[in-house]
C-alpha cells in the first residue's frame, strides 16, 4: 500500500519529535450540527488524527462516558449515512487529517462490509478501528477494507502475548492501537511504566507506529505515556466535555464546542512536552 | 449409528461456525481468554472423570432424569396426537438453567477461577448460577437490567439468600441484552480470576456449543425414555427459544432422524408488525451482536431493538446462532406465539394437568394446543416444559386482574 494519510500523519509528528495526539468523538453528540463544529474544530486544537465513532446500541467495550455519548448520537437521530456526511463535510476544509471510523461491527455487517469500504473510502475516511472483529475475522472486513486503500487499525492488550501478537499484527496497517488497560474506555491506567513496557514489546514486533488508549485523561498523562509511544488516543475526557457544557435538557449550549476544543488544547499540550524533559 | 458425512449434528466448525453463523466476535482483551477457555473444555469433555461428575450431580443435585410425563387429559381434549411433557420444571431451581449452569462450574473449578459472573433477565439463569456458586462455594456477580429488577423481585431475594451480588444496569433499556453488555464489561476488566457463566446458547464460540451440549442431557434422557414408553421415536418436538438453551437441548440429539418434525416457538409479544415482540428469527435479520453472528432484531441502521414478551425469559434480541442455522437450512420451523396465546395456555394447562408452567413453556404450549389436533392419534407429540410457574403468578394474576 501506498503512503497513507495516516501513514504521513504520524511520520510527521515523529520528524516533529512528539507523540501524534489522537482524539476520539461520537459522531451526532449531542446533535449533528454541534458534532460537526466539533469535528470541523479538531485540528486546529491540536488533533493530530481524529476517532469518529460510530454510534452503537450496545457498546460493550465502552465505560459511561462513552455509552452516553453513544446513547445522546442515537436520540439525536444519527444514522451511518449522517455519520460518512460529516467526513464528507470535514474533507472539503481538511485533506490532511486522518478521520478513521471507529465502533462496532453490526451497523457496517447489516451494509455488506465489501461494498461500504468503498462508501468510506470516497466519502473521505482513512481506516477502520473495529472493536469486535479479532484478527481470526480478518476475511470479513479487514482485508476488504485493505484492498480498498484503507488501513485497518488493530488493538493490541495486555492479554496478547508473544505467541499471538504476531497474528493481531498481520494484517494491521497505519498503527497499533495498544488497550493500556485491561477493561473498558475511560478506565484508570495503575501502572504507566508497565504501559512503556508493553508498547516497547509490541514495537519489537513492528515497524508501524504504536498509540495508546484507554484511560488517558490529562496532559501530564499525554506526556508520560507520549515518552514511548507514537501516540496518545483520547475519548472519554473529551466526551466528558460535552456532556458537562450540556443543558439541563441536554442540548448543545455556546460552550459546547469550546468546552472540546479547551481539553484537546491541553492535551496538544501535553503531547508537545513529551520529550522535552 | 448415523451417517457423519450427512449429519447435521457435527457443528460447529473449528472456528466456531454453524454455516455462516456463530463465530468468535469479540473484543481482543477477551480472545485469548475464549480460546484457553475452548481448550479447556475440549480437554473436560474427553475427560470421562468430568463427566462423571456432571452425571452424579443431574442425579443427586437436580434430580434428573427428569420424568417423561404422558398428559392425557391435554391429549383428550384436543383430540390428536398423543402429548408428552419432557419435565424438566422438576429441576432443582425450577428450571433447565442448572443443567448448563452444573457444566459450566466444573469447568470454571477445574480452570481455577476464583470469581463467576452471570447476566440474567427473568432471573432464572441468575437463580440457577447463584445456586451452584453457593454449592462450589465461589462468589457470584449478577448482572440484571435495573427494569428486570423491579420486575422480577422474588428472584432477586432468591439470588441474594444464595449469596450472590447482584448489579443493577442502567445503561440502555436496563433488560437482559444491556446485563449481556455489563458482564462482558466485567469480563473484559477482570480476565485473570473471572469466569463468565453465560445463560443460553449464544455469545462466542464456544459457549453456544458448550452450553448445547450441557442441555443435551434433556433430549438423550428423552430418546430413552420415549422408547421404553412407545418402543419409538416421536413424531414431533415442540419448545420456546429465547436464546434457545432448552430447544437446543431437546432438538440436538434428534436432528439427524428425519421423520421427527421440529418446531421451536419465538415470543410473537404484541405481534410482528410492530416492534413489541422477541421473534428474531421470524422477523430479525442476520447480525453481530454479544460475540456471534445470528438472527438479531435490530433497525435498517444496524441498532439493536429491545424486545418485547410477557416472558421476561424470552425478552432477548437475539437468538443462539445453531438455531439460525437450522432455520436457514430448513430442519427446524420457527412460529411466534403470541402474548395472549400464551397467558391462555398457561391457565389451561394449570386447570387441565395440574401444573402451572412458566410463560416461557407456555409459548411453546400454545403451539402445542395448534399443532395437536392436526395430528393423528396414533402420533406422538414431546413438549419440553422447561420451567415452573411458581416465578410468574404474581405477573400473571397481576394481568388477569388479580389482586396479589
Amino acid at each position: 500500500m501506498s503512503q497513507t494519510r495516516i501513514d504521513r500523519r504520524f511520520k510527521a509528528c515523529a520528524e516533529a519529535g512528539r507523540p501524534a495526539l489522537v482524539t476520539f468523538i461520537t459522531a451526532g453528540d449531542p446533535d449533528l450540527e454541534t458534532s460537526q463544529v466539533v469535528l470541523n474544530s479538531l485540528p486546529a486544537a491540536g488533533a493530530d488524527v481524529i476517532e469518529l465513532g460510530m454510534p452503537f446500541s450496545d457498546p460493550m467495550a465502552e465505560g459511561i462516558p462513552i455509552q452516553l455519548a453513544n446513547q445522546r448520537a442515537l436520540a439525536a437521530g444519527q444514522t451511518m449515512d449522517k455519520t460518512l456526511d460529516m467526513v464528507r463535510a470535514f474533507r472539503e476544509q481538511d485533506q490532511d487529517t486522518p478521520v478513521i471510523l471507529m465502533g462496532y461491527y453490526n451497523p457496517i455487517y447489516v451494509r455488506d462490509p465489501k461494498k461500504f469500504v468503498h462508501v468510506a473510502k470516497e466519502a473521505g475516511v482513512d481506516g477502520f478501528i473495529i472493536v469486535d472483529i479479532p484478527a481470526e475475522a480478518d476475511d470479513e472486513l479487514c482485508i476488504p477494507a485493505l484492498e480498498a486503500g484503507l488501513n485497518f487499525i488493530r488493538l493490541a492488550t495486555p492479554t496478547t502475548d508473544d505467541k499471538r501478537l504476531p497474528a493481531v499484527l498481520a494484517n494491521t496497517s497505519g498503527f497499533v492501537y495498544y488497550v493500556s488497560v485491561t477493561g473498558i474506555t475511560g478506565a484508570d491506567i495503575k501502572d504507566t511504566g508497565r504501559v512503556a513496557t508493553a508498547v516497547n514489546r509490541i514495537k519489537g514486533h513492528t515497524e508501524l507506529p504504536v498509540a495508546v488508549g484507554f484511560g488517558v485523561k490529562t496532559a501530564d498523562q499525554a506526556a508520560n505515556i507520549g515518552k514511548d509511544a507514537d501516540g496518545v488516543v483520547v475519548g472519554s475526557v473529551l466526551v466528558n466535555a460535552i456532556r458537562e457544557s450540556l443543558d439541563g435538557e441536554g442540548k448543545a449550549t455556546a460552550t459546547t464546542v469550546r468546552a472540546v476544543t479547551d481539553v484537546v488544547s491541553d492535551l496538544a499540550s501535553g503531547c508537545a512536552r513529551a520529550r522535552s524533559a | 449409528m448415523n451417517d457423519m458425512a450427512n449429519s447435521i449434528r457435527t457443528g460447529p466448525d473449528e472456528r466456531g461456525h454453524f454455516g455462516i453463523f456463530g463465530g468468535r466476535y469479540v473484543a481482543e482483551t477477551l480472545m485469548p481468554l475464549i480460546l484457553d477457555l475452548e481448550q479447556h473444555y475440549k480437554d473436560a469433555k474427553n475427560d470421562p472423570a468430568f463427566q462423571g461428575e456432571i452425571e452424579a450431580l443431574n442425579t443427586h443435585y437436580t434430580g434428573r432424569p427428569s420424568p417423561l410425563y404422558f398428559a392425557e387429559r391435554l391429549t383428550e381434549e384436543l383430540g390428536g396426537a398423543k402429548i408428552y411433557f419432557k419435565r424438566d420444571e422438576l429441576n432443582h431451581t425450577g428450571s433447565h438453567k442448572i443443567n448448563n449452569c452444573l457444566g459450566q462450574i466444573l469447568l470454571a473449578k477445574r480452570m481455577g477461577k476464583t470469581r463467576i459472573i452471570a447476566e440474567t433477565g427473568a432471573g432464572q439463569h441468575g437463580v440457577a448460577t447463584a445456586t451452584v456458586c453457593a454449592r462450589f462455594g465461589l462468589p457470584c456477580v449478577v448482572y440484571m437490567g435495573a427494569t428486570d429488577v423491579e420486575r422480577q423481585k422474588p428472584n432477586v431475594f432468591r439470588m441474594k439468600l444464595l449469596g450472590a451480588e447482584i448489579v443493577p444496569v442502567t445503561a440502555g433499556a436496563g433488560t437482559l441484552k444491556d446485563a449481556m453488555n455489563e458482564a462482558l464489561r466485567d469480563w473484559v476488566t477482570n480476565v485473570e480470576d473471572t469466569y463468565y457463566l453465560i445463560g443460553t446458547a449464544a455469545g462466542p464460540h464456544p459457549y453456544p456449543e458448550m452450553v448445547r451440549d450441557f442441555q443435551s442431557v434433556i433430549g438423550k434422557e428423552l430418546r430413552e425414555q420415549m422408547m421404553e414408553a412407545e418402543g419409538r421415536l416421536p413424531d414431533a418436538l415442540v419448545a420456546a427459544v429465547g436464546g434457545g438453551s432448552n430447544a437446543i437441548g431437546l432438538f440436538h440429539p434428534f436432528l439427524d432422524d428425519k421423520d421427527v418434525k421440529i418446531y421451536g416457538v419465538e415470543a410473537g409479544g404484541r405481534g410482528l408488525t410492530g416492534e413489541e415482540h422477541c421473534a428474531s428469527l421470524t422477523a430479525g435479520k442476520p447480525g453481530v451482536l454479544h460475540g456471534n453472528r445470528t438472527y438479531l432484531l435490530q433497525d435498517d441502521d444496524g441498532q439493536i431493538l429491545e424486545g418485547h414478551s410477557i416472558s421476561a425469559g424470552l425478552d432477548y434480541p437475539g437468538i443462539g446462532p445453531e438455531h439460525s442455522w437450522l432455520k436457514e437450512i430448513g430442519r427446524v420451523q420457527y412460529v411466534p406465539v403470541m402474548d395472549d396465546e400464551a397467558l391462555e395456555a398457561f391457565q389451561r394447562l394449570t386447570r387441565v394437568e395440574g401444573i402451572i408452567p412458566a410463560l416461557e413453556p407456555a409459548h411453546a404450549l400454545a403451539h402445542v394446543i395448534k399443532l395437536a389436533p392436526q395430528m393423528d392419534k396414533d402420533q406422538i407429540l414431546v413438549m419440553n416444559l422447561c420451567g415452573r410457574g411458581d416465578k410468574d403468578v404474581f405477573a400473571v394474576g397481576q394481568m388477569l386482574g388479580f389482586d396479589i
